[in-house]
């Protein structure tokens, strides 16, 4: 899988499909409020989008996107942005995760806080789910090697 | 012999667990415990005091905000785990 397809049509196809997979994780992550979706679905179809990047082009194209340092830093990030949220409400004044004070600072109404409240959770659910897919993927297909020696094991099979 | 043990075994926890099943509610009963205790006041008010018209994302996000920040950490540990068990840095 670190060598590189060269089938044309699969690759054309896919390079038209991957964004509106990316699209639609991101409309399942924000219609999460109106119908069946939200964070999690939405990151899985993001790291599916990914899972098919490498498989249709290489491993490299996946890296050279989506760094491994950024997706470490990612799944961090969401967690964060999460947590984040809640502390935001402790320190307006409320209890933790209570949306409602966030009217503080936004200028909309208690009701309209929680729904924004909301909708930032679950972007950071959306985020943590995406890069930890890609990261778990990426360890199992390169059996856990760093990106330098992946690198090494790619260029000995292009010699060969 | 000790395949017998094992099927007389499951057997009488099935028994067990049949005798359980003549206690339970109707299925879908909107009057057993279970859909008495917090589940109407979400159906009646979720929307109203959320603005979500979906209030499963409202029970989810909101009114079980703990749940759902708990999972993301149980993910994220899950992945924090897959790179320390695999990690390597030379083949």
């Amino acid at each position: 899988m670190i060598r590189e397809q060269e089938d044309v049509i699969i690759q054309t196809v896919c390079r038209i499909f991957i964004p509106f997979m990316q699209i639609y994780s991101l409309y399942v992550l924000a219609h999460g409020h109106g119908s069946p979706g939200g964070g999690f679905q939405g990151g899985c179809i993001f790291a599916a989008s990914f899972v098919l990047m490498a498989i249709v082009y290489d491993l490299n194209e996946v890296k050279r996107r989506f760094a491994e340092k950024i997706v470490i830093l990612f799944f961090s990030l969401g967690v964060f942005i999460f947590a984040g949220m809640g502390l935001l409400c402790l320190l307006l004044g409320g209890n933790f995760l209570d949306y409602g004070v966030l009217s503080t600072i936004l200028p909309v109404d208690p009701v309209m806080a929680r729904y924004y409240g909301i909708a930032a959770i679950e972007t950071g659910v959306h985020i943590t789910v995406m890069a930890i897919m890609v990261s778990i993927f990426l360890d199992l297909l390169t059996g856990g090697l760093h990106e330098k020696a992946v690198e090494e094991a790619y260029d000995r099979d292009n010699t060969q | 012999m000790k395949k017998l043990l094992g099927i007389a075994i499951a057997i009488a926890a099935l028994m067990v667990l049949l005798q359980g099943i003549k206690d339970l509610p109707p299925w879908g009963d909107p009057g057993q415990p279970a859909s008495l205790h917090v589940s109407p006041r979400y159906i009646e008010r979720a929307v109203g005091e959320t603005g979500v018209p979906n209030f499963v994302t409202a029970v989810l996000a909101d009114y079980r905000g703990y749940d759902t920040l708990f999972e993301t950490a149980v993910i994220f540990t899950a992945g924090v785990a897959v790179l320390m068990l695999l990690r390597r840095s030379r083949p």
